[in-house]
């Protein structure tokens, strides 16, 4: 434990934090703009070149907003809450392996918090603790709607979190480590997805329930039950859902494109160049299921997890374990 | 030195946090406080280079163990303080606190002078999660499976108790059939 170890470790965390938190501005820009291309409208339009500065006028509102504590809160919890969203998004990101090594003044850079041997099993433990916020946002707000979306929140985070379990369980029985850099490496030949298509889908079924995006937005429903968990909410307690949310779903389009898509490949220019292509091509894919399907109802979401992927789950796992025995 | 500030940093928010969890009335504070506390378990863990077991802790604890818990919590108005009928007794508190230090202490006090030997050292070039898997399925290979025959017959109880009234489902039935209970078609009746 030198102290370069220690400096270096700390301006990655600042880094990370920074960018993420600026890309999850970005993102409610992005999501705005192709929302509204493939509406055929034009979207935010006003304020600065092709409303860029939209972002900004935004952070300004949610920063000077009044931080209102409703009367029959249950204060601290309350409070506390949003930051939980936003913490463990950010927490996830730390075994994450956001490029290849590079060499920077004749320092190499690992852009890799924290390398653990079992990065795949935290990432997503750390990001299903992220079911804390909506459900302690909701059941702190002495609110029916947010009871409601808290109860759902916890349903379909436990429920989703089996199927990725099991989705993931079959990659890595191929691969034969938890390590998200082995898993990088073991696809130099071919992607994962062509050997795990089933696993993939199923992954990216599960990716959606778990960061809470449109076919499963059925945590903080606008048009049912208000605005969820985030009905008592305002300012930038409320701005903290969004960051987390936003963040969580950069963070899952990492973890796709590392296990499934091949990664960055063999490390080289390219090949975090391509990385960083499949991310904002998942993060597109986000948006563009928004513009293209409607949500379904919350007892379907649940029929969908237990009686459909889950089974499909197993299958794929049992019919991997006997691939993995009988070829090698 | 940096696991030694890591380790009393952790320790002192597990306690903090389990107390809370054991002397709060709110119902709402116990349960955060005791999902956090969790989680700082897990850090116990990472400190000791068992990266497995830790996020296993996290999965399993925070995430699923806790979350039912938070889910039962929802029959509740968890937003309200809870009126207890039996009222603290601080001598059985202090009697029971002795009593679990000496515990401790008894039993920990022949061992600190000697020099603690793994009965399963870690295992050089082996990754964490293989190791487990190693003790698992052979060493502990009966508890294990006895461990899964008792969550299945939890699973198959857990169905048929909640089972009993799920043989039609409201959300497929149509409107007009679903038996109404109101005023207007009772008092038409009578």
């Amino acid at each position: 434990m030198d102290v370069a170890f220690i400096i270096e470790t700390i301006i990655k965390i600042v880094v990370l934090l920074l960018v993420f938190s600026a890309l999850a501005g970005f993102g409610t820009y992005f999501e705005r703009k192709v929302l509204a291309f493939m509406q055929r409208r034009l979207g935010p339009m006003h304020v600065g070149p092709y409303g860029l500065l939209q972002i900004a006028a935004d952070g300004v509102k949610l920063f000077t907003k009044e931080d209102i504590i409703p009367q029959n809160v249950v204060a601290p919890i309350f409070k506390i809450a949003p930051v939980i969203t936003a913490a463990t998004a950010f927490m996830a990101a730390a075994a994450i392996p956001f490029l290849p090594e590079f060499t920077l003044f004749g320092y190499t850079v690992r852009p890799i918090i924290a390398d653990v041997n079992i990065g795949v099993l935290y990432v997503v433990g750390v990001m299903a603790i992220g079911l804390y916020g909506p459900l302690l946002g909701g059941m702190a707000s002495a609110n029916k709607w947010s009871l409601i979306s808290a109860a759902r929140a916890a349903s379909v985070f436990i429920s989703y979190e089996v199927v990725t379990g099991l989705a993931l369980l079959s990659p890595i029985m191929l691969v034969g480590s938890l390590s998200l850099i082995d898993m990088n490496n073991y696809q130099s030949d071919s992607w994962m997805v062509w050997s795990q298509p089933v696993a993939f889908v199923l992954f990216v079924i599960a990716a959606f329930a778990e960061t809470g995006r449109t076919p499963f937005h059925l945590i903080a429903n606008d048009h049912e039950i208000i605005d969820g968990f985030g009905t008592e909410y305002s300012g930038m307690r409320w701005g903290l859902f969004f960051i987390g949310e936003y963040a969580n779903m950069f963070f899952i389009s990492f973890l796709t494109a590392l296990i499934f898509l091949g990664g960055f490949g063999d490390g080289s220019f390219l090949g975090a160049l391509a990385l960083l292509g499949k991310v904002a091509f998942l993060f597109f894919f986000f948006l563009w299921t928004r513009a293209a399907w409607p949500d379904v109802r919350p007892d379907q979401l649940m029929w969908l997890c237990w009686k459909v992927l889950m089974p499909i789950a197993i299958l794929n796992i049992v019919v991997t374990g006997f691939v993995v025995m009988f070829k090698g | 030195m940096f696991e030694a500030i890591a380790f009393y940093l952790f320790a002192f928010l597990t306690i903090a946090m389990f107390y809370i969890t054991v002397m709060s009335k709110h119902a709402l504070y116990s349960m955060t406080a005791l999902a956090a506390g969790m989680i700082f378990i897990s850090a116990f863990f990472f400190i000791l280079g068992a990266d497995f077991l830790g996020a296993v802790q996290i999965i399993v604890y925070s995430g699923a163990v806790m979350a039912l818990y938070a889910f039962g919590m929802m029959f509740f108005d968890s937003t309200r303080e809870l009126k207890e009928k039996t009222t603290p007794s601080l001598l059985v508190f202090g009697l029971g606190g002795m009593a679990a230090l000496m515990t401790v202490i008894i039993v920990a006090a022949p061992i600190v002078s000697d020099n603690i030997a793994a009965a399963y050292p870690i295992v050089e070039g082996v990754g964490n999660t293989q190791a487990v898997g190693m003790v698992l399925f052979t060493k502990y290979l009966i508890p294990f499976e006895v461990a899964a025959v008792m969550l299945l017959v939890a699973m198959i109880s857990g169905i048929v108790l909640a089972g009993k009234k799920m043989d039609i489902s409201l959300t497929l039935v149509e409107d007009d059939e679903i038996p109404q209970h109101d005023k207007e078609k009772e008092k038409a009746e009578s």
